[in-house]
């Protein structure tokens, strides 16, 4: 019952944020500043597991590869198309609901417990559209940005781990990147990303604007972001999977 | 003038308010006082619409307020100055911006005009040189200040004050109390202040209003309260020794 209310007043929510802004260069500043803080602020993150992850994949990959019936190319294509298609757009925004998620239930979860939220309702403020809608467009237009990032930073560490683990040459390595490549599947991988934004961002919003209580129900509503946006994001990854790829 | 005709609210059928009547005047500091669950937070928050009222009206200056939608209670909410319990102030935000924050929304004055009104209400509430100070680096006294600051800057006609004094030492409740009442009479405002503190009743109210159990029980002067035979109000007013004593003494 209670998810059923829930999902109602989700969608009730996302009515509010459809409002003309009180002033626009007012919501302009806020878009900026959490275009900084999505893209440039989660950059440390996103770069140190795309690396981390891109090595992985190619060192396993060189490590499975046992007939010699496959070329060593395949090593490239395998580590290539499983950043682009699942470990860039999926892992990253997993990663990111973790960071940007739980930070913004806190924040607007803060804002409502001290009545922070209820003096711009005072002032005659949709708090929920000043709020949540800079952070919804600005998490739509970086994620993109960040995961095409990712892709990149992912690929080269394959490279970087391959290559100076001796696993397998620079030249096969490039090669087998370059080998079948489906311009659609970053299309897709996109596509992906600009869906699991909105849901971390519109979500986590959620949690957080409908906090009750102290600091005890802050960090609960923190925890549900972030687990309501990663099982989200994990059904969301399989139904546009079978719609786009199927 | 604000008038709250027959009010009444519940929560999951518990009623909080019963059938309230009251009228606050122009230029004066009109207190709701009551125990803690008396309802005062509760009214307030009915009265500038935060929380809908089951039954009854809440009337500015004969606009029936309450019946109309959010975008029509826009232009009333400009006119509304609050200040709540904790500030409220925006953590992201310093003190300039703070105070600047209304002035940035509904205005189209200049930077420099901004900052002048924004110096002007610091100066009104005693308040120098905090301007690039965040809400974490100020007192709970200062942020009451600033608070009160950012509640006048858009010229309100009508100020909410949600229980000024709490959380502060007798000496800063009696500086916040006195700059209520100054700023009540100097732009002629209608105030209203929900508190417990028995030295605010005393010095500050002009007209005061006593719940309890979420029903209107009392409506007096400071003058009147002293003598009141009110049970309730009685044991809620000279609850403390010192209040006991005092009255025996008078």
């Amino acid at each position: 019952m209670n998810y059923i209310f829930n999902i109602g007043r989700y969608w009730l929510f996302m009515k509010q944020l459809v409002a003309r802004p009180e002033k626009f260069s007012i919501y302009w500043k806020q878009l900026v500043r959490e275009l900084d803080n999505f893209g440039y602020g989660s950059m440390g993150i996103v770069a140190l597991t795309s690396v981390f992850m891109g090595a992985v994949i190619t060192i396993q990959t060189v490590y499975n590869l046992v007939s010699p019936l496959v070329p060593m190319t395949a090593v490239g294509i395998v580590a290539r198309d499983s950043i682009i298609l699942e470990f860039s757009p999926t892992m990253m925004s997993l990663v990111l609901a973790g960071k940007i998620g739980s930070s913004i239930a806190s924040e607007i979860g803060t804002m409502r417990v001290t009545e922070q939220i209820d003096a711009l309702e005072i002032m005659g403020i949709n708090s929920s559209a000043y709020l949540v809608l800079p952070k919804i467009v600005a998490a739509m237009l970086i994620f993109p940005f960040v995961v095409i990032i990712s892709m990149f930073l992912g690929i080269a560490g394959g490279w970087i781990a391959g290559v100076g683990a001796g696993v397998i040459s620079s030249e096969i390595y490039i090669r087998g990147i370059q080998d079948s490549f489906v311009p659609y599947n970053v299309t897709f991988a996109l596509i992906k990303t600009v869906t699991f934004a909105y849901i971390i961002t519109t979500v986590s919003s959620f949690y957080g604007y409908y906090t009750e209580g102290g600091a005890l129900e802050v960090g609960q509503s923190s925890t549900k972001a972030v687990v309501y946006s990663s099982i989200l994001i994990l059904v969301f990854d399989y139904i546009l999977t079978q719609l786009l790829l199927t | 003038m604000i008038e709250v005709k027959n009010i009444s609210k519940s929560f999951n059928g518990r009623p909080v308010l019963e059938n309230i009547s009251m009228q606050f005047d122009k230029g004066k500091t009109n207190l709701v006082i009551g125990g803690s669950g008396s309802g005062k937070t509760v009214l307030m928050k009915c009265m500038v619409g935060l929380l809908e009222v089951d039954a009854g009206e809440i009337v500015y200056d004969g606009n029936n307020f309450s019946s109309l939608s959010f975008k029509e209670r826009k232009p009333f909410r400009q006119d509304i100055g609050m200040l709540f319990q904790g500030g409220a102030l925006f953590d992201s935000l310093n003190v300039e911006k703070n105070i600047m924050f209304p002035l940035n929304m509904f205005t189209n004055m200049t930077l420099e005009e901004k900052r002048e009104r924004v110096n002007f209400c610091l100066q009104r509430v005693n308040l120098v040189n905090v301007n690039q100070l965040t809400p974490s680096e100020i007192s709970g006294g200062m942020k009451k200040r600033v608070a009160i600051a950012r509640a006048i800057a858009p010229n309100p006609k009508y100020l909410f004050c949600d229980e000024p004094n709490s959380g502060l030492d007798p000496k800063t409740s009696i500086v916040i109390d006195n700059l209520i009442k100054e700023i009540t009479e100097e732009y002629n405002i209608t105030t209203i202040v929900n508190t417990h503190d028995m030295n605010s009743v005393i010095e500050i109210g002009d007209k005061i209003v006593f719940l309890f159990q979420g029903k209107k029980e009392w409506e007096g002067t400071a003058d009147d309260i002293l003598k009141t035979e009110h049970r309730e109000l009685n044991d809620f007013i000279f609850a403390s020794k010192l209040a006991k004593a005092l009255k025996k003494q008078s």
